[in-house]
């Protein structure tokens, strides 16, 4: 919503302040290389390479159908039910190729959640729609499913809102709650990863501010990987930010590097919104 | 000129509304009519027995002056509870299947045969009860083979087709993204159909059962034929009852006076059990928003 506006750079932060480098020795935690992935007969990733940092948080950016929500349902394979979805590469989780053949993806997916665009928790409860994750893998005593779900409310800062609603129907709830539900859904399966597709765009600034907050929050111990169109939340919240263009990683760095000195002319263009 | 055209367009708009309104009235008169037919023919019948004897009276016998339809709202209620507890579970995992679980091709092929059953008429399934199912449960079960049994498994199966539709409906309806949202939680498919899907769809498949219930206690050709029609409370399941429709459909040729009014008040007795059931069925698809 903000694209067409020059973006401001905070004062406080210069390059010298910068997190580690992306190519340091610190170790990946999922690495892409080499992925091609087609829709039929269209080519929607054109040869990402892509390494995503533990404990980040890695901001997809680009404008509509460039590929960066195609790359991230690539991460937990959601693109497995997109039918004629073909694609070649490799996506690595710890090390792992996640597109093997004998790879689990429902294991895969406990351990890559996802928060999607619009809130979507289930038409139960607020306590069934948490507790959905951990009953699927197995926990079945009440007072641990009890822990689980208290935790995951207050990791995602809703249990003093919904402490004494957890009968309440989740539907009932604002959409920004729902939203923080949604998160709250998937932490309670204790995933590594988090995958957040434009988890904001459907909600008042507000609701986003509180989202934002708890991305930053979360990020203590969750690698969190989030596609956005708002650019300035990209700016706010993330570590490192990919560009994406026409299927294409155009460019990938720092979140600072790239909104103050990008590299490529069309980053430059599309962070100082020039099109997009 | 143009003065003309419009307002022969004007007229032309007038001239279809016209014919729309009164299409409109004939539905709905006729349903009116129906109602008023009831009312005015069974009324002084219900009077003169008495509404507690009519409904709670056990002894029909006509010759007699006994008119007490209570077997008979039991049998009509027993056969169609049969007819739910073999119908509503198949109706429901067919409806499931079609909806989640088969291919595309698959699914229009049976689609097609789910509605080819809708359109057997009654008279067939009837017969098809008189000349396997009767046979098959008297050489099997023992008894006459002409039971509630045999009526419930016709029924059972003469009700799939609204189950199946309305439910899968249902299924279809549920959005997408509590599919996904399940199974991006590392969900298997079938969890999130049962414990994500088919609970969404709860109330549709509700309006489903009562849509069944309402098709079932109003089905009479069929169940004439194979259900042995004695009017008394039966013993087990292989043995036979009497149904409201059933009632009315064996004794109409020849009634007169009284007993005409009684069978036209046993006709309003099943009207108003199916104005409840779409009563119901209006409330449980307004909750369920299809």
């Amino acid at each position: 919503m903000n694209t067409k506006k020059e973006i401001e750079m905070p004062e406080a932060l210069t390059l010298l302040e910068l997190p580690q480098t992306l190519t340091g020795e610190e170790r990946s935690l999922i690495s892409i290389s080499k992925l091609n992935l087609f829709y039929d007969q269209v080519q929607a990733l054109h040869n990402v390479n892509m390494e995503i940092y533990p404990r980040r948080i890695t901001a997809l950016i680009g404008p509509s159908g460039c590929g960066k929500s195609t790359l991230i349902k690539s991460i937990n394979r959601m693109n497995d039910l997109v039918a004629d979805c073909r694609i070649q590469g490799s996506i690595l989780l710890d090390g792992e190729d996640i597109y093997a053949r004998g790879m689990d993806v429902n294991l895969l997916r406990k351990r890559v959640g996802m928060v999607f665009q619009k809130p979507n928790p289930f038409p139960m409860s607020v306590y069934d729609n948490i507790a959905f994750g951990p009953r699927t893998h197995g926990v079945k005593k009440k007072a641990e499913l009890d822990a689980l779900v208290e935790r995951a409310l207050y990791d995602a800062a809703l249990l003093d809102e919904l402490k004494d609603g957890l009968r309440r129907s989740a539907l009932a709830l604002s959409g920004g709650q729902q939203q923080r539900l949604c998160i709250a859904r998937a932490l309670a399966v204790e995933p590594e990863v988090l995958l957040m597709d434009e988890p904001t765009s459907a909600l008042d600034p507000i609701s986003t501010a509180r989202i934002e907050e708890l991305a930053l929050a979360l990020k203590e111990r969750y690698t969190i990987v989030i596609v956005t169109h708002n650019m300035q939340q990209a700016l706010r919240i993330s570590d490192q930010t990919a560009f994406f263009l026409l299927g294409e990683l155009v460019e990938y760095n720092h979140t600072l590097q790239i909104f103050s000195e990008p590299e490529d002319p069309r980053t430059d263009d599309y962070v100082k919104g020039r099109f997009g | 000129m143009l003065k003309q055209v419009i307002s022969r367009t004007v007229l032309q708009e007038k001239v279809a509304q016209a014919v729309f309104i009164v299409a409109a009235c004939c539905c709905i008169l006729s349903v009116a009519l129906i109602c008023f037919f009831l009312l005015m023919g069974g009324i002084p019948g219900l009077a003169e027995i008495g509404v507690g004897e009519f409904l709670f009276g056990t002894a029909w016998q006509p010759s007699r002056g006994e008119y007490g339809i209570a077997y008979m709202v039991l049998g009509s209620l027993y056969v169609t509870a049969g007819a739910l507890i073999i119908g509503v579970p198949l109706g429901l995992f067919c409806a499931l299947y079609l909806s989640r679980f088969a291919t595309a091709r698959l699914g229009r092929f049976l689609q097609r045969g789910v509605e080819l059953l809708a359109g057997i008429p009654s008279v067939v399934f009837g017969f098809f009860g008189l000349v396997v199912i009767v046979p098959f449960i008297r050489s099997s079960l023992g008894g006459t083979g002409f039971s509630v049994l045999a009526a419930s498994l016709i029924l059972g199966i003469m009700i799939l087709p609204t189950i199946i539709t309305v439910s899968r409906t249902a299924l279809d309806s549920v959005p997408q993204q509590y599919y996904e949202g399940a199974l991006a939680l590392g969900a298997r498919h079938e969890r999130c159909v049962f414990r994500v899907l088919l609970p969404a769809a709860a109330s549709g498949i509700t309006a489903a059962v009562i849509l069944g219930f309402g098709r079932a206690i109003g089905e009479t050709m069929a169940v004439v034929m194979i259900v042995g029609n004695q009017v008394h409370l039966p013993a087990s399941l292989v043995d036979g009852v009497r149904t409201l429709t059933g009632n009315i459909v064996l004794e109409m040729g020849y009634a007169t006076d009284l007993h005409r009014e009684a069978l036209i008040a046993t006709a309003l007795v099943l009207f108003v059990f199916i104005l409840l059931v779409n009563l119901l069925f209006n409330l449980m698809k307004r909750r369920a928003g299809i």
